[in-house]
């Protein structure tokens, strides 16, 4: 398990903010590998979910090159970049960002609409991904009926129903306390060791970057300690 | 389609905003339903294949002026006329000033000469009605309204014409029922009962030897408006000048007096779909901008531009056109009252099809500016709350 997953060679992403230009990634290089749990963290501003999106091709970069999962997402246009995410990577946000109106399950089944799978097919997936973030109980109650901690497993869930290979979470402890955020965490990491899933999660929590394998830290578009980049 | 029960759960997302905005297209489509077939009917009076060999003249001044009876035989003299014949606004009604009916008094020779081949009649009961001298033919859609049956006896209230004992109070026998051949002209007829002009004449203590209108049937159709010109120029500069026109437009001219009823009714609908489109669309633009951050994940998990549009699109159609089918039904539902309103005017459920129309038109005028704002979103700023 030695394989580059995410890959990223002298990206820069500038934001151009009326007459100005302002350089948010700075020629950033990067190799995450296959099954790696990796903890994003930086001073507010200083870039990671800028990162991030790049990582899960939701943004395009200025410059550089971004291979992930044996794609060039620098070269795809938005139209098969928004195909390549629907098979390749699951997101996770702080505030959860689920579906107000649909049940837990029907937000799980979300991602599989975009698939060929029949409707009952579909549904046993969601409960599949449901019962393996351990909420399978839950799966007919609305957002706002689930506590912090239960929103935040459904959107795994909904993450992880197509089956990605890369998860990319933003801050998906920050809404949470302490034992909801550890039990979130705990699931991140089986999902990386006995799932094979790699997890990008971008974390102001120290705490919670210690559940990761890897810690990068972040500063003005730079990573400060990038210690297993590729030469 | 397995999209559906998304969008569907979506246009529910806030159900009192939903409903309110329902019930308001629910309305206009009734209004649309209903105003659109009263206009057609005001628009197209008679349907009939018959009629174009028909013309009625009437006094030159006013359809209430009556004209001497020789104007019959000085026009049945004219070269072109097949028949003519005469009658009278009697004005009754049974029992009840509701119950209007329009009992027609006919010269019954010359009359079913002109309307020769335009009613359905039994030979017996034709013989009897020729023999009865009260005898009246009453339209059969009428008979089962109140019930009658032939041999019954039938007090009529007239308006206008009293009986030398200065009753307004007429009493017919009725021998018989007819209908009309054409079913387009079936509503026309719906309150018609003729009875013998000679009894009519004979009865009404004023007004003898007068009539109120006359029809005529002339023999080459195409020529209507050319004998029209020669009827009058027989009366021209007589103290009794007359007007005659082809029966349908006079019909039209005569639903015409009413006002321009066409442009009445499209006006109020116009108003009515100008404000439901500022009312729709902007609560359709509301509720999608306050869902940017759901449409920010869908294309996030990869839903594509053009499915977000889509799936706009199809939200406001589903509205629309769900909304304009119920207004549409209910104003069917409308048409029997409405048809009691307008006595003998037509009435047919055509509002549907460009019902629909207009709802799918009004959905992409109100969807599309919200759709391509969501097509457009961009996820990244959207999901950072920058759009
Ligand atoms: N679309 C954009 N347009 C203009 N500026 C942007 C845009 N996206 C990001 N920026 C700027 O880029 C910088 C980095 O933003 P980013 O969101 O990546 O930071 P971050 O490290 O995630 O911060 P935080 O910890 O507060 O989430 C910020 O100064 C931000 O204002
Ligand atoms: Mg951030």
């Amino acid at each position: 398990m030695t394989e580059a997953i995410v890959s990223l060679r002298n990206v820069v992403k500038e934001y151009q903010r009326g007459k100005q230009t302002i350089e948010v990634i700075a020629g950033l290089s990067l190799d995450i590998l296959k099954g790696e749990f990796v903890a994003l963290m930086g001073p507010s501003g200083s870039g990671k979910t800028t990162l991030l999106n790049l990582i899960g091709g939701l943004d395009r970069p200025t410059s550089g090159e971004i291979t992930v999962a044996g794609q060039r997402l620098d070269q795809l246009k938005s139209g098969a970049l928004s195909d390549w995410r629907a098979n390749n990577v699951g997101f996770v946000f702080q505030f959860y960002n689920l579906m107000p109106m649909l049940s837990a399950q029907r937000n799980v089944e979300l991602p599989l609409l975009l698939t060929n799978l029949a409707a009952a097919q579909r549904k046993t997936n969601a409960m599949a991904a449901l019962t393996l973030v351990g909420i399978a109980d839950r799966a007919k109650h609305k957002p706002n009926e689930l506590s912090g901690g239960q929103a935040q497993r459904v959107a795994i869930a909904r993450a992880l129903v197509a089956d990605p290979s890369l998860l990319v979470c933003d801050e998906p402890t920050g809404d949470l306390d302490r034992k909801s955020a550890d039990e979130v965490l705990r699931l991140l990491q089986i999902l990386s060791r006995e799932h094979g899933k790699t997890v990008v999660m971008v974390t102001h929590d120290p705490k919670a970057a210690e559940f990761a394998g890897r810690q990068l830290h972040m500063d003005k578009g730079t990573l400060l300690d990038a210690t297993r980049v590729a030469a | 389609m397995k999209f559906l029960p998304l969008i569907w759960a979506t246009l529910w997302r806030k159900k009192f905003r939903t409903i309110l905005t329902l019930l308001s297209i629910v309305i206009a489509f009734l209004l649309f339903g209903v105003l659109e077939t009263v206009d057609y009917a005001f628009a197209h009076p008679s349907q009939g294949q018959s009629g174009a060999d028909k013309l009625v003249t009437i006094n030159k001044y006013s359809i209430t002026l009556s004209l001497p009876f020789s104007h019959a035989r000085q026009i049945s003299n004219l070269p072109g006329i097949a028949e003519v014949t005469w009658l009278t606004w009697f004005g009754a009604y049974f029992k009840e000033s509701k119950n209007f009916i329009f009992a027609l008094p006919i010269d019954t020779a010359s009359y079913f000469k002109v309307y020769n081949d335009d009613f359905v009649i039994s030979h017996d009961q034709m013989l009897a009605f020729s023999n009865t001298r009260t005898g009246m033919l009453v339209n059969s859609a009428l008979m089962l309204k109140y019930g009658w049956k032939v041999g019954d006896k039938l007090p009529l209230h007239s308006t206008i014409w009293t009986q030398k004992n200065n009753s307004l109070d007429w009493t017919f026998d009725i021998v018989g029922t007819f209908d009309a051949k054409d079913p387009l002209q079936a509503s026309q007829y719906s309150t018609t009962a003729f009875f013998h002009y000679e009894l009519f004449d004979e009865g009404r203590s004023f007004g003898k030897g007068t009539i109120g209108w006359l029809n005529e049937r002339i023999n080459d159709p195409s020529d209507s408006a050319g004998m029209s010109s020669k009827i009058d120029a027989l009366f021209a500069n007589s103290p009794n000048e007359t007007k005659t026109q082809p029966a349908k437009e006079f019909a039209l001219a005569f639903i015409k007096q009413l006002g321009d009823i066409g442009f009445i009714l499209h006006a109020i609908l116009g108003a009515v779909f100008f404000t439901l489109l500022f009312l729709t669309g902007n609560t359709m633009m509301q509720s999608v901008r306050e869902r940017t951050p759901e449409l920010a994940i869908l294309k996030t998990l990869g839903f594509s531009n053009n499915l977000v549009l889509a799936m706009v699109i199809a939200e406001s159609l589903l509205m629309c056109v769900i909304a304009a089918l119920i207004g549409l039904c209910l104003s069917y539902l409308a048409l029997p009252i409405i048809k009691q309103g307008l006595q003998g005017v037509e009435l047919s459920p055509r509002a549907l099809l460009p019902g629909i129309g207009v709802a799918v038109v009004l959905a992409l005028i109100v969807g599309l500016p919200p759709a391509l704002g969501a097509m457009r979103l961009n996820i990244v700023d959207a999901l950072a709350d920058r759009h």
